[in-house]
């Protein structure tokens, strides 16, 4: 237990201490939020869909979460490039509780920096719809974040190089983002985006936060849960076996 | 305490390590001694558990470090040749953080940590990060994580290198000292054959990924007629320079260096 919470406590301090990085990570999704929340703003509405800012808000949260849990397990890249990884994985430390120290860590910076964005969103106008509801957004942020940093995990493990991980960011995390219904509402979409949509892990994440927040789910959030955790312990499952397989 | 029957490790067609074979003594210190590229950090990187061997039979203390794994690693611990400090965190933490996944007991880590960071003079600096610290800084500071706890099995892979003679001193002595008080059982590789020649209670000399020689230093000196170690490795290696190619690694090395400013 306790090499899990050092290296949980290892993730947390790297994080704190990057500050340019911090203001760095934040730049996208604000940009998601500010550009797209006022400028499609007034189409939505026109559309008969309501406010566009409500309905963005949980998807740039949901997208924070993701890059960020995502980004953790692949900063594994660096860990391997610069030796820290070897000492850990030399320790006489069950590899899977290495793994989960970093994943729990991983997920935790993410939260932190999906709870970032939600104060911006407030600020910029966004409004739960329940107040009662919204402590349980926090569960479900988490539940996005260890999905996506098992699934970083899973990355890092496999990854050996900067090439690698431009192939991972364009053909899977940006693909993870646009087709999760973070942006767009997922009815009457033509038939394979909806099959392409309803493959996506983040479609629940969001769909999950979007029925606490906005009061809007497409799914249920009784699916969107069970989906989740199921999501969640298949992933960490795959990045604990890739992990304990890694050599160097 | 070290047992290698046919080692064999090959990257697709390139074999690393050629059918190598030796054993180490409980309490001996055994020294690896090879030129560049003869495959002495991928013999070692077989008996710590990060790399799987083609072929061949590796016992730790009798435990196979392929299969009992977390068994194998309790019984040894490690400076590796490259760097494997995490940058971003102090020197104390970086103690602290090995400390607790060696399972230090609690109540001797804050000592231990102490002595050792005062022994390779890093105490006045344990609270500044690793990452402003110098080559030879970053150096002793692994090598002082390294004794931090008290296995069965030290493997020392090239420590010396990049080390002022001050500590190096320091560090030959304090293992001399873990070897005849704690009868820890060292395995060593270095360039230096001073070095093996002074601590070394046996060498093997390995080339081109197969053992040419082994024996005492005395042994080597005979077999070869030669007056000094120097010499007899030299006769059995040959004079001709080895290159390595740069790995992925150092190549995003240099990546990172491009894009760093803090240094």
């Amino acid at each position: 237990m306790s090499a899990i919470y050092i290296l949980w406590l290892r993730e947390l301090k790297r994080y704190v201490r990057s500050r340019a990085q911090i203001v760095a990570s934040l730049g996208q999704p604000l940009l998601y939020l500010l550009v797209l929340g006022f400028g499609l703003g007034p189409v939505f509405q026109k559309a008969g869909n309501g406010s566009y800012l409500q309905f963005v808000a949980p998807g740039v949260i949901s997208m924070t979460i993701l890059f960020s849990a995502i980004f953790s397990g692949i900063a594994m890249l660096w860990d391997r490039q610069f030796g820290f990884l070897k000492e850990t994985l030399v320790a006489p430390v069950p590899r899977i509780e290495v793994m989960i120290g970093r994943t729990l860590g991983g997920a935790t910076v993410a939260v932190i920096q999906g709870t970032l964005i939600l104060v911006v969103c407030l600020i910029a106008g966004f409004r739960p719809a329940h107040l009662s509801l919204f402590p349980l957004a926090f569960v479900f942020m988490a539940l996005i974040a260890i999905v996506f940093a098992a699934l970083g995990t899973a990355f890092g493990s496999i990854v050996q190089d900067m090439q690698g991980f431009q192939l991972i960011m364009n053909f899977m995390v940006l693909p993870i983002f646009f087709l999760s219904g973070a942006l767009f509402p997922l009815t009457d979409l033509p038939r394979p985006l909806t099959v392409i949509t309803r493959l996506d892990p983040l479609t629940y994440g969001v769909d999950a936060l979007r029925a606490v927040l906005i009061n809007a789910s497409h799914f249920g959030l009784a699916l969107d849960v069970s989906l989740l955790c199921g999501i969640a312990v298949a992933f960490l499952s795959l990045g604990g076996y890739l992990f304990s397989r890694i050599q160097l | 305490m070290i047992q290698v029957q046919n080692l064999v490790k090959k990257f697709g067609d390139f074999t690393a390590v050629k059918d190598i074979s030796f054993n180490v003594e409980g309490g001996e210190i055994f020294a690896f001694l090879g030129p560049n590229g003869a495959g002495k950090t991928t013999t070692i990187k077989m008996l710590t558990t990060l790399l799987n061997p083609t072929s061949g039979k590796i016992r730790l203390d009798g435990l196979d470090p392929t299969v009992e794994k977390n068994e194998a690693r309790k019984t040894f611990g490690i400076v590796f040749q490259d760097p494997s400090l995490d940058s971003e965190q102090t020197a104390h933490e970086n103690m602290e953080l090995d400390a607790v996944l060696y399972k230090v007991p609690r109540k001797v880590r804050a000592e231990r940590i102490e002595q050792l960071l005062r022994l390779f003079e890093l105490w006045e600096r344990r609270d500044d990060c690793v990452k402003t610290f110098s080559g030879g800084m970053k150096r002793r500071l692994e090598i002082a994580r390294g004794f931090l706890h008290t296995p069965k099995i030290l493997f020392l892979d090239e420590p010396t290198l990049g080390l002022d003679p001050q500590t190096r001193n320091q560090l030959w002595n304090h293992v001399k000292h873990l070897n005849e008080t704690q009868k820890t059982t060292v395995f060593l590789t270095t360039h230096y054959m001073d070095e093996a020649d002074r601590v070394a209670h046996r060498i093997a000399i390995i080339d081109h990924g197969g053992i040419v020689a082994q024996g005492t230093s005395q042994q080597l000196k005979e077999q070869t007629s030669s007056e000094s170690l120097e010499q007899a490795f030299l006769a059995l290696t040959g004079s001709s320079i080895r290159d390595e190619s740069a790995s992925s690694a150092d190549q995003l090395r240099q990546v990172a260096k491009m894009w760093s400013q803090r240094r």
